[in-house]
């Protein structure tokens, strides 16, 4: 059949030539319009664009606003700007560069970790921007500079203005800091069209609350219409739309009580949450060591850098949010919570602990932390003195599906939600999870040590402490918030972040009861954390733990004194106060602190005292902000009184 | 005596006049990025080093017989859509797009190499169906070029699938496609336009026209260029500032002028007469380059050839376009004028092309 369809090349030319003619053709139209454009703008409009070009040449110069301030709930400043003069060089404008740097180098001082950082930024940053080698002129360096101005084109000295950390590395992983915007950064702001906005800005959050609200941080920039001479300096200002300042923030964390922390922790590596139970607000988010914010913010060199991020204790990980650890112990209320809600257990059921739980048909024997047990144990007195063989059988009975499904609730193996980027969800294993990860099955000694907190389980403090608030709350979980307040610096305004409730646990009251009266007695002789909790002036509730770093073989002893202190034990402390009324809630983490009774209980008793009776332990006072806190954050209506924008489109 | 016959024979593949006018056009490209760079002479060293590049590659390419330009056909086009398919799945994000792949010792965007291999492969596939042209084939033909135009539109680099799906259609076009055909396709993407710019169109590219009809509107953003372009251009007046004199320029108003918007510099310099001169420089690029086109002696090379020179004329329209304020700012150079290696790279190499399946007939018929 195709044959019929043989197509006769001559005529197939013939149809080629035609059809390239009339793309010819159309080309040649397209043309026409441009030259049609080019005559309209060149000849008829000539005039207009002339004027533009040559008698006004105005510039649009856009106007940075003033980042918004960070303050504490008393109004400390925890992020504030200040105005500075800077040195910097347009490398395009530039001949020489290394010798340009070099002469100015005998004018003002550059330090050789200024050229790194120059180095640096050069490589990250387009030729035509204009790049610092020098921050913070003296004045007397501003002079001196000006007189030989005209030995360095391309060279200008500008006024900056630069975030400051006042109270430095204790606010390090939560208030973050500002870096020079990079390609990241400007990737996403191309994204969310937020380009032209930050025209004339250099810098932009990059960590903690810097990071995570930016959008209202920033503010709006402004433009300023300048007519500029022939030289492009600028001789008139015409019109100016001014910027609008970012807005203040309040926060819910209180600095004397994070600096406590800070302090309780000693030299000691952790982490540290405190919560609000009644709103979900964050008192105190401590991780241990810190950073120098203020080292960001110019620019670091990468020697420093490097240092940070190499260094063996980890300093820039925030281990409050991304560092997961095995609950251990900890877990045992909600362990207890569990087989009394699912049926497994009741609350007079009685174990006589040998020491030491074997699985039917198996001669494994999973240990108690106390050789020869603890006798004959209800489960109020599991808890307190931390029976693992009660909880082993417990965990067993009940099965890995139904542990996992009532401890969810709780929030492990979620992530809580906090206002802050890069929290890490932890884990919550189930058989599936185990197939998937690991193709293999879930075997019955897995849900055995699950059921103390060890094997698979893993949670971060942050997830320590909401779970904590669901039983120091009845069961209400509110989303952790570090937001309080924020100002609008246009109207002045003052409003209040919500609190959301985002669990509603049904427990049943004797349940509760039960387990918050074991939590108390945990700190009275007896229990666990009986150092930490002698004479306390209310009610202290917690729970111990501790997180095995290495393992320790069947038949072997665990002896703190023979494993180095890099492999020692991680001490956990989950408690509230006052027990029958709360108002604070902590979790407390001390890497390789060993026993959570004797490192970590005392640092949540230093920690609760402060906030309960105001007693200080001596910690370097910061000077007070230059302005009050407005009146209105001062007398503040509880928070959940007060309905706020949703905060979800800042925290992304 | 050697020496004559050696030069001859690196040069017989080459078309003289068509030569002799792109070489113009380069020289008046050094002249314009001389003074767009602000006489920057590490800039111009590597503009140099670019055209010798490029014009090796070109005279390279015109060696290579037709015969083994179309074996290389189904290999290149296949290792593009392997290559785009990598980037879509570890393309590494510049910018917002993903676009690149990276290979370790280097960054390829093989998107670039679809600009060729996309209407040759179409040219391929219409020359071996050439026995019968049915509208069959032509609706295969248009599903080769679909699949690398999803891939690259997805990235999302908007401009270069035009581009491709430009030159794409030009083969399609040229192989004879059916004027119902095309009255129909255009019927379908009128009535389509508006979807398309509901829910096809990020939200940048919609920005983008937005801002055409009225730059006033985002005076910081994407209408600064065209405010500072169509200045520029206007400004020129009929004869121009002269070279180097140009003020929208040289006062930093229009940054990074030497690449996309390069023909405001040249258009407020040498005015409207420097425009004429250059609209009739690539009018003679492209009348020589049809003209060569036409006497190729396969339907490959006709339809191959062909889409390369049309493919020539709408980046210059394009570009010219946008400058003057009359098409969105997508990101299109002026062609053989722009600062810039990889797009003089395809040209040259296109040009070089368009000889070789030419002249390459003389030489097989004696």
């Amino acid at each position: 059949m195709s044959r019929l369809h043989l197509i006769n090349p001559e005529v197939e030319f013939l149809r080629y030539r035609r059809r390239l003619e009339i793309a010819g053709g159309g080309a040649a139209v397209l043309f026409l319009i441009l030259l049609a454009r080019f005559v309209w703008l060149q000849i008829m409009q000539f005039d207009h664009y002339h004027a533009l070009a040559e008698n006004n040449r105005i510039s649009l110069v856009p106007a940075p606003p003033s980042r918004g301030v960070i303050y504490d709930r008393q109004g400390l400043i925890l992020a504030q700007n200040f105005s500075a003069y800077t040195l910097e060089v347009t490398p395009d404008k530039v001949g020489n560069l290394d010798e340009t740097i070099a002469q100015l180098g005998q004018v003002v001082s550059i330090e050789a970790s200024d050229r790194k950082r120059f180095k640096r930024l050069l490589e990250e940053s387009k030729n035509f921007e204009s790049i610092p080698v020098r921050n913070r002129l003296t004045e007397a360096e501003v002079a001196r500079f000006t007189v030989n101005r005209y030995r360095f084109p391309g060279v200008e000295v500008k006024a900056r203005l630069f975030r400051q950390y006042p109270l430095g590395e204790a606010f390090s992983h939560v208030v973050g800091y500002i870096g020079r915007i990079g390609q990241h950064d400007l990737d996403r702001l191309e994204a969310n069209e937020q380009l032209a906005n930050y025209r004339g800005t250099d810098h932009i959050g990059k960590l903690g609350i810097e990071a995570t609200y930016e959008p209202w941080l920033h503010g709006r920039t402004g433009i300023e219409k300048v007519e500029t001479d022939s030289g492009g300096r600028a001789v008139r200002l015409l019109s100016r739309t001014a910027p609008q300042s970012g807005h203040d923030l309040y926060l819910q964390l209180d600095a004397k009580l994070q600096q406590v922390a800070e302090k309780a922790f000693g030299d000691y590596r952790g982490a540290l949450v405190a919560l609000d139970p009644r709103n979900g607000g964050v008192l105190a988010l401590v991780s241990r060591p810190g950073f120098d914010p203020n080292m960001f913010v110019d620019g670091i060199d990468s020697g420093s850098w490097h240092e940070l991020n190499d260094a063996r204790e980890r300093p820039l990980i925030n281990r409050a949010l991304r560092a997961v650890y095995p609950p251990g112990s900890t877990i045992k209320p909600f362990m207890a919570l569990a087989g009394l809600e699912t049926g497994v257990r009741r609350a007079g059921d009685t174990i006589a602990d040998p020491g030491y739980f074997t699985l039917p048909g198996s001669s494994h024997r999973y240990r108690d932390w106390k050789k020869g047990g603890h006798g004959m144990v209800d489960m109020k007195r599991a808890i307190v003195v931390s029976c693992d063989t009660y909880f082993y059988g417990l965990a067993q009975q009940m099965g890995i599906a139904r542990m996992s499904g009532f401890l969810s609730q709780f929030g492990f193996g979620k992530k809580s939600g906090i206002d802050l980027d890069g929290e890490l969800a932890g884990l919550m294993p189930t058989p599936d999870w185990k197939r998937k990860r690991y193709k293999q099955p879930w075997w019955p000694g897995e849900t055995v040590i699950a059921g103390i907190g060890q094997g698979y389980v893993l949670a971060t403090p942050m997830q320590l402490a909401v779970a904590t608030m669901a039983i120091a709350n009845d069961g209400v979980v509110y989303k952790p918030q570090l937001i309080r307040a924020w100002r609008d610096p246009g109207t002045g305004l003052v409003s209040y972040a919500a609190s959301r409730v985002v669990g509603h646990i049904a427990i049943k009251a004797e349940a509760l009861r039960l387990v918050k009266d074991a939590m108390v007695e945990v700190t009275q002789p007896g229990g666990t954390a009986s150092v930490a909790g002698s004479h306390a002036a209310y009610l202290f509730a917690g729970k111990t733990g501790t997180a095995q770093v290495v393992g320790i073989r069947q038949g072997e002893k665990y002896d703190a004194s023979r494993i180095g202190a890099q492999n020692r034990d991680h001490a956990l402390f989950i408690g509230f106060a006052p027990a029958d009324d709360p108002k604070i809630v902590l979790a407390v983490m001390v890497e390789n602190g060993g026993h959570g009774g004797s490192t970590a209980a005392p640092v949540a008793r230093k920690v609760i005292d402060y906030w309960l009776l105001g007693k200080l332990p001596t910690v370097p006072v910061p000077r007070p902000p230059e302005t009050a806190a407005p009146e209105e954050v001062e007398d503040a209506a509880p928070a959940d009184e007060t309905v706020a924008p949703v905060l979800e489109e800042v925290a992304q | 005596m050697i020496l004559r016959t050696l030069v001859t024979r690196l040069f017989a593949y080459l078309d003289g006049p068509l030569l002799g006018l792109l070489l113009l056009l380069l020289l008046l490209s050094s002249a314009v990025v001389y003074s767009a760079s602000g006489e920057n002479p590490a800039k111009m060293t590597t503009h140099f080093i670019n055209m010798s590049v490029a014009l090796g590659a070109m005279l390279l390419v015109s060696h290579i017989p037709p015969q083994r330009l179309m074996q290389f056909t189904l290999p290149a086009y296949a290792l593009g859509l392997i290559l785009l398919l990598g980037v879509a799945l570890f393309g590494v994000v510049v910018n917002g797009s993903r676009r690149w792949l990276d290979l370790g010792l280097t960054r390829i965007q093989p998107s670039e190499l679809m600009r060729l291999a996309a209407p040759m492969m179409l040219a391929w596939y219409l020359h071996y169906k050439q026995e019968t042209m049915r509208r069959r084939d032509f609706l295969i033909a248009g599903l080769l070029l679909v699949l690398p135009l999803g891939l690259i539109a997805k990235q999302p680099d908007l401009g270069t699938a035009l581009m491709i799906a430009a030159s794409g259609f030009y083969v399609l076009f040229l192989g004879g496609l059916s004027w119902k055909v095309l009255f129909g396709a255009a019927a379908t993407a009128g009535a389509a336009l508006p979807l398309a710019w509901n829910y096809l169109l990020h939200d940048y590219q919609r920005n983008r026209v937005l801002t055409l009809i009225d730059p006033s509107s985002d005076p910081l953003g994407a209408g600064y260029h065209i405010i500072q372009s169509t200045i520029a251009v206007g400004s020129g007046g009929v004869a121009g500032k002269g070279w180097m004199a140009g003020t929208q320029t040289h006062l930093d108003f229009l940054p990074e002028c030497s690449t996309d918007f390069i023909f405001a510099v040249y258009s407020e310099e040498f005015g409207l007469i420097g425009n004429l001169f250059l609209l009739l420089l690539y009018a003679a690029i492209i009348w020589r380059g049809l003209m060569l086109a036409s006497g190729a002696p396969s339907l490959f090379g006709r339809l191959f050839a062909g889409a390369i020179v049309l493919t020539f004329a709408t980046y210059a329209f394009v570009n010219m376009g946008m400058v003057s304020g009359i098409l969105p700012v997508v990101g299109v150079p002026l062609p053989l004028v722009s600062y810039g290696g990889t797009s003089m790279l395809t040209v040259l190499v296109g040009f070089g092309i368009v000889m070789n399946l030419v002249s390459h007939k003389k030489l097989v018929k004696t």
